[in-house]
């Protein structure tokens, strides 16, 4: 299978250690997939650190006024990766962590994909890949047009990358040089069927933003001294949107689901794939790791 | 009708600063005086369908009323997903200005022939869709768009379309315009074709037939009511439109009188183009009379589905009332 140079040239997220909250956030992500018996899992375990930086360190927000206006914006393009981005929201108080539970239940408001207006936080409905950055392209233009200095911050994928509507996108940010705007791609190098370089290469991915007018820099997509720092520059380019892509590992944390195309999505989850999970995902200590 | 339609969004505009408007590479000098006086809110975009339904959206979930303007066919087929997605779902209020509704670009041939516009948005929660008669209606209906809830096409005709509609009362978006009252036969009309039913209406009169009208310039949502009342009246009912028969006006008017259970049960066809990709150029007008969406056709139609009634011809009479 072919790889690419730069893919890996810049980053060891393979290598990157979790850190006590990083496997904990995964073991929710865990029981919320072992509550609805399905979910995205590799998707959202690749999402972790980016999500963590994002809401421990870098975004604005009230989550007891979600729609606070001078919020920063996050849009999970990757919509379904929304199980890391609902163990955060619940960590930070936006909703009851009662409602982990309901994953994908008839009486509960985190479904398999997020949805703006159910789901206080989520900034807008995704799930069919490709919608996110036009809409952050709507929201920095309303905000420059209000003069306001709140940051939109797009999530996507790679193998969301792969929709022509990301393209035009990216070419009309580029065009208006919304530097309040910043791309995550959270490059884990797998999609559905299996890797990306196989299905649809996306390299030479770093250039393919910048030759849209995006201010780019890779990161280890797992490490959070590389993410905050990436993140605490941005704007990268003071009339420039940013792409940073990190460099991540599907599956992040479970060794049997890394880069594992059977753990992209699972359905009829049954309890050993749980215990195995779980039993990945231990705290240290117990996993007698250095 | 093109003209007013986005003279009256840069009139709006000045007086409302939530309004933008979003082109997608629209020709020269569009909106020139928008562009000068409110240049932050006036967006030529590339030729983007997707990318500027979503970015409407984004404006439109942060409090802005954007109006977006290209080719029907282009707005309605290439980004139906945003569309369905990005504005319907999230109920954006985002109203889509669609050039040349139907066959006006009869030259240009099928791929700019919005022939299913209406059927395709038709299906959509929260969508509305409106096609106005003329330029006049056009103007009555603009304002009322502003604080109009969720996203809405405006399906725009060719251009100086012949005054038919009166300016005796404001648009209301959501209602039926009763053209006028008639005992013989209804018309149901949309857009451009009321010209057609007026038409064929007074052909009518001369043969001593009272035939009624009434104008959906709202097709969603469709005013029941008022076309139930109508219907009500006559034994036969025709609807006429520039669109293909399968899910535009046709439908839509077919499933509410079907639903009503009329007794005796009401004649009914529809007028408007068959199943079929037009395969000629020429004109809009030519098209028309191509597929007999004409005075003359809907006359001989309501003739017909009369002497049909007359003589007792299928199943006039429900058979649970002998």
């Amino acid at each position: 299978m072919p790889t690419s140079p730069t893919a890996t040239s810049h980053c060891e997220p393979a290598a990157s250690k979790l850190d006590e909250r990083s496997l904990a956030l995964r073991r929710t992500i865990v029981r919320m997939m072992a509550a609805g018996k399905r979910g995205h899992l590799g998707s959202a375990l690749s999402l972790v650190e980016i999500l963590r930086v994002l809401y421990d360190d870098i975004l604005r927000y009230d989550p007891t006024r979600p729609l606070w206006p001078s919020r920063d914006r996050c849009i999970l393009s990757k919509g379904h990766g929304c199980l890391a981005l609902y163990a955060i929201l619940a960590e930070k108080g936006f909703f009851p962590a009662s409602e982990l539970w309901k994953f994908c239940h008839e009486d509960g408001i985190l479904g398999g994909h997020p949805e703006r207006g159910k789901v206080p936080g989520v900034e807008a409905s995704t799930g069919s890949l490709g919608h996110g950055l036009a809409i952050g392209i709507g929201f920095a233009l309303s905000a420059r047009l209000a003069r306001a200095t709140h940051r939109i911050v797009v999530i996507m994928s790679d193998g969301e990358s792969n929709e022509g509507s990301v393209w035009e996108a990216a070419m009309c940010a580029g065009k208006h040089g919304l530097s309040q705007l910043t791309v995550l791609i959270d490059y884990n190098k797998q999609q559905s069927y299996g890797s990306t370089f196989e299905v649809l290469d996306l390299e030479p991915f770093g250039e393919k933003w910048r030759a849209f007018g995006f201010s780019v820099e890779e990161v280890d997509g797992h490490s959070l001294s590389a993410l905050r720092s990436v993140l605490t520059r941005v704007p990268l380019h003071p009339r420039q949107p940013s792409a940073i892509i990190c460099h991540t590992v599907k599956g992040k944390g479970v060794p049997f689901a890394e880069g594992n195309p059977a753990w992209h999505h699972k359905n009829k989850v049954v309890d050993e794939d749980v215990q195995a999970l779980l039993a990945a995902l231990e705290p240290r200590d117990a996993q007698n790791l250095p | 009708m093109r003209k007013t339609c986005l003279d009256m969004v840069y009139e709006l505009a000045k007086a409302d600063d939530r309004i933008v408007f979003i082109g997608s590479d629209l020709g020269p000098g569009t909106l020139q005086q928008f562009k000068a006086e409110m240049p932050e809110r006036f967006f030529m975009e590339g030729v983007s369908e997707a990318t500027i339904v979503g970015m409407a959206a984004g404006l439109a979930m942060e409090g802005k009323i954007p109006y977006v303007n290209t080719i029907a066919t282009f707005l309605t087929r290439r980004c139906f997903e945003q569309i369905v997605v990005d504005l319907c779902l999230h109920q954006a209020n985002v109203r889509l200005i669609g050039n040349g509704g139907g066959l006006v670009y009869a030259p240009l041939g099928p791929t700019h022939l919005a022939i299913e516009d209406v059927a395709i948005l038709r299906a959509l929660p929260h969508m509305t869709i409106v096609a106005p008669a003329d330029a006049k209606e056009m103007r009555r209906l603009m304002p009322a768009t502003v604080n109009y809830p969720g996203p809405m096409y405006i399906r725009l005709a060719k251009g100086n379309d012949l005054i038919v509609t009166r300016d005796d009362r404001p648009f209301e978006i959501g209602k039926a315009v009763v053209m006028r009252e008639g005992s013989d036969a209804l018309l149901v009309t949309t857009g451009v074709t009321l010209q057609v039913a007026l038409e064929a209406a007074e052909m009518l009169g001369g043969q001593g037939l009272t035939v009624g009208i009434v104008h959906l310039p709202t097709i969603k949502p469709l005013d029941t009511e008022a076309v139930l009342r109508m219907a009500a009246a006559v034994p036969v009912v025709v609807t006429v439109e520039e669109h293909s028969v399968i899910g535009g006006l046709g439908s839509a008017v077919a499933e509410v009188v079907a639903e009503a259970s009329f007794r005796p049960a009401r004649r009914f066809k529809r007028i408007g183009l068959p199943d079929t990709f037009p395969d000629r150029y020429g004109s809009q007008a030519g098209l028309m009379k191509q597929y007999a969406i004409t005075s003359e056709q809907v006359a001989s139609t309501i003739t017909q589905l009369l002497n049909d009634a007359t003589q007792g011809v299928h199943l006039l009479t429900d058979p649970l009332s002998r």
